[in-house]
C-alpha cells in the first residue's frame, strides 16, 4: 500500500487472465454482429475455447510473478492460480458440452459463449480477490452472467423459472453479503482481507459484532454454494436450466464461491475461529443429510444431481470446519474432482436428453449400456466417482476431507459424513442399474452417437477423474503447498 | 446544526434491511420481491456511507457507488428475466411459477 495508486505493468500482468477473457468475450459478440445470417455460429464456440486456452497460459504466466496487484485489491498466489486454472478448465469443458447441445436446440448464438466467458471472468476475480469489495464485484460478474445463462433458452418455461429463482435468491444472498461487508468495514476500517485479520488479531473491536458480521458474510456465501438452510434454489435451478448450463453452474461458480469462502474465513476471520466453527459444523451436518435424503426421492436425474450437489457442498464444508491447512488442501482437491465428475455426468445426460430435454428421468437412461457401451462406461466412471469408489478422484476427495476432519478431532462429523456417503451410494447406483440392467425404452430409439465435441468433453472429464483417482499425489502436493500460504 | 449520531443511521439501515428481507419472504408479486431486494441494497449503502463518515474516510462513499452500479446491472438482467416469465406464463405471482415441484 504505497502512495502510488497508478497501476504498474506488473499489476496488469497479474490480472492478465481476466483481461484476456473479457477481450475474447467482447470479440465474440462483435464477430457475431459481423457474421452473415447463414454462418455457422458454432465457430464462435471455437473462439471461446481459444480464449480460455490463452487465459490458461496467461494464468501460468501470472503465476510466475506472484504478489498483490492494484493496491492490494487482488493477490496472485498458488491458491488463486489453482482455482483460476480450475474455473478455466470448467469453462472449456462447458463450451465443448454446449456446442452440440445448442445445435440440437437450434439456438446457437455467440452471446452464449460471451456470457460464459464473462461468468468465468467473475470466477477468476473471486479466486484471486484480496479485498471484500473485489469479492463483491467478482461474485456479481459471475452471478449476473450466470442468471442469463440459466434462462438462456428464453422460450422454454423451465429455463424461465430456473433463471427467476436463481436471480431472486442470488440477489437476496448478495444483499446479506454486502451488509456483512459494510459491518466489517465499519468495525475494522478496512475491506482488505489481510488488514481485517490484523485488526481482529489486536482484539480492539467487539468479537460478538465481528462474529455477527462474519455470519452475514457466511449467509451470503452459503446461498451461492447451496448450503442448507440456504439451498432451496439449487434443485429447481439445476433441473430447469439447460444441461450444459447446469453442469457449469454446479461446478464453476460453486468452486469459485468456495474458494473465496475459504480465503475470507481462513485469512480474515481466523481470530474468530471459536465463534464460526460451530456454525459451519452445524451447516455441514445439515447439508450432507438434507442433500442426500432428498436425492433419494428423485426420479429426474438433473434434479437428483442438484440434490447431490448440495450433499457434496456439505462434504466441502466439513473441510472448512476442520479449519486447518490440511482441510484447505482437501477442499481444493475435492472441488477439482467434483467439478470433473459432475460435468461429465451432466454431459452424458445432456446427450441422452434429446431435443427440448424430453428424456431426463432416471428410467430414460435404461439400456444405455447396450446401445452406447462406451458412453455408458464413462457415465459409470462418473457415478462411481460421485459415490467415492477407490481409483476415482471422488474417493480421494472424500478421503482427504475426512482425514482433515479427523486430524481436527471432528469425529462425529466424520462418522456422519461416512454414513451419508453410504446412503448416497443407493441413489447413485440407481443410475448404474438403469444403464446396465434395464430394457431400453423410447429414449434409446433415436439415439445417435455423441458429437465429436461432446465426446471430447466426456473423455476429458473421465480421464481427469481417473488420473486424480490413480495419481492423486501431483494435484494434492500442489494444493498442500498453496494451502501453506494461509497462516 | 445538531449532530446526528452514527447509531441512528445504523438503526435506520437495519430497519430498512429487515423490511426488505421481510418483503422478500412475504410478498407474492415478483416485482415487489425485486423491489424488496433493492431496498436491502440501499440499506447497505446507508451503512456504508454512515461508517465512512464516521471513519473520516472516502472509500465507503466509493463502495456505495460500486453497489449502485452493480444494482443497476442486476436490475437490467432481472427485469429482462421477469419479462420472459410474463411473456410465457402471463402471470407475475410467485406462487404460480412452480412447474418443478417434486
Amino acid at each position: 500500500m504505497s502512495g502510488n495508486y497508478l497501476p504498474q505493468a506488473i499489476d496488469y500482468l497479474r490480472f492478465l487472465p481476466e483481461i484476456v477473457l473479457s477481450v475474447f468475450g467482447i470479440v465474440i459478440m462483435l464477430l457475431e454482429a459481423l457474421m452473415r445470417a447463414s454462418a455457422r455460429r458454432a465457430s464462435l464456440g471455437g473462439v471461446a475455447l481459444f480464449g480460455l486456452a490463452v487465459a490458461f497460459l496467461a494464468n501460468l504466466w501470472a503465476a510466475s510473478n506472484p504478489g498483490a496487484a492494484f493496491s492490494g485489491m487482488i493477490v496472485v498466489d498458488g491458491y488463486g492460480t489453482f482455482f483460476r486454472g480450475l474455473v478455466l478448465v470448467v469453462g472449456a469443458l462447458c463450451v465443448l458440452n454446449s456446442l452440440s447441445y445448442l445445435d440440437r436446440e437450434k439456438s446457437q448464438t455467440g452471446e452464449f459463449y460471451a456470457l460464459l466467458l464473462f461468468s468465468v471472468v467473475g470466477q477468476c476475480v473471486l479466486a484471486t480477490a484480496a479485498d471484500l469489495i473485489m469479492v463483491f464485484i467478482g461474485l456479481e460478474i459471475s452471478s449476473i452472467a450466470s442468471y442469463i445463462l440459466a434462462g438462456y433458452l428464453r422460450d422454454d418455461r423451465r429455463n424461465n423459472e430456473s433463471a427467476l429463482k436463481y436471480f431472486l435468491l442470488g440477489s437476496f444472498a448478495t444483499a446479506f453479503l454486502l451488509y456483512g461487508i459494510a459491518w466489517i468495514y465499519g468495525l475494522t476500517g478496512s475491506t482488505n482481507l489481510a488488514q481485517i485479520r490484523t485488526v481482529l488479531d489486536q482484539g480492539a473491536s467487539s468479537t460478538l459484532v465481528a462474529g455477527l458480521a462474519a455470519a452475514l458474510l457466511f449467509v451470503g456465501f452459503a446461498f451461492k454454494v447451496s448450503v442448507v438452510p440456504f439451498q432451496i434454489w439449487a434443485p429447481d435451478v439445476y433441473q430447469g436450466a439447460a444441461s450444459p448450463v447446469s453442469a457449469f453452474l454446479s461446478a464453476g461458480p460453486k468452486a469459485a464461491a468456495f474458494a473465496i469462502l475459504f480465503r475470507v474465513f481462513m485469512v480474515s476471520f481466523r481470530p474468530l475461529n471459536a465463534r464460526w466453527i460451530w456454525l459451519v459444523w452445524g451447516c455441514a451436518l445439515l447439508t450432507m443429510i438434507v442433500g442426500n435424503f432428498a436425492a433419494l426421492l428423485q426420479t429426474n436425474v438433473k434434479r437428483m444431481l442438484g440434490y447431490s450437489s448440495i450433499a457434496h457442498a456439505g462434504y466441502v464444508l466439513v473441510a472448512l470446519a476442520a479449519s486447518s491447512q490440511i482441510g484447505i488442501a482437501a477442499a481444493m482437491f475435492y472441488l477439482a474432482s467434483y467439478a470433473l465428475m459432475n460435468i461429465g455426468a451432466f454431459a452424458v445426460i445432456s446427450y441422452i436428453a434429446a431435443r427440448n430435454e424430453r428424456f431426463v428421468k432416471i428410467d430414460d437412461l435404461a439400456g444405455l449400456g447396450r446401445r452406447e457401451p462406451v458412453t455408458a462406461a464413462l457415465l459409470a466412471i462418473f457415478v462411481f466417482s460421485l459415490i467415492g469408489v477407490p481409483l476415482t478422484g471422488g474417493f480421494f476427495g472424500k478421503f482427504y476431507v475426512f482425514q482433515a476432519a479427523l486430524n481436527s478431532h471432528l469425529v462425529w462429523l466424520t462418522v456422519i459424513g461416512l454414513i451419508n456417503s453410504a446412503i448416497a451410494a443407493y441413489y447413485y447406483l440407481k443410475i448404474i442399474v438403469a444403464i446396465y440392467m434395464k430394457e431400453p425404452g423410447e429414449s434409446m430409439e433415436h439415439l445417435a452417437p455423441p458429437a465429436l465435441s461432446l465426446r471430447i468433453a466426456i473423455w476429458a472429464s473421465a480421464l481427469g477423474v481417473l488420473i486424480l483417482g490413480i495419481f492423486p499425489g501431483t494435484l494434492l502436493s500442489m494444493a498442500t503447498s498453496s494451502a501453506a500460504l494461509f497462516r | 446544526m445538531p449532530h446526528v449520531p452514527l447509531s441512528w443511521y445504523l438503526i435506520l439501515s437495519a430497519i430498512l434491511f429487515a423490511l426488505g428481507a421481510a418483503g422478500f419472504v412475504y410478498r407474492k408479486s415478483v416485482i415487489t420481491v425485486f423491489m424488496s431486494i433493492e431496498l436491502m441494497l440501499n440499506a447497505v449503502n446507508l451503512s456504508f456511507v454512515a461508517f465512512s463518515y464516521q471513519l473520516h474516510r472516502i472509500d465507503g462513499h466509493i463502495y456505495s457507488f460500486f453497489v449502485m452500479v452493480v444494482a443497476a446491472a442486476e436490475a437490467a438482467v432481472g427485469l429482462a428475466i421477469i419479462l420472459t416469465i410474463f411473456k410465457n406464463r402471463g402471470t407475475l405471482q410467485i406462487d404460480e411459477v412452480d412447474s418443478m415441484k417434486l
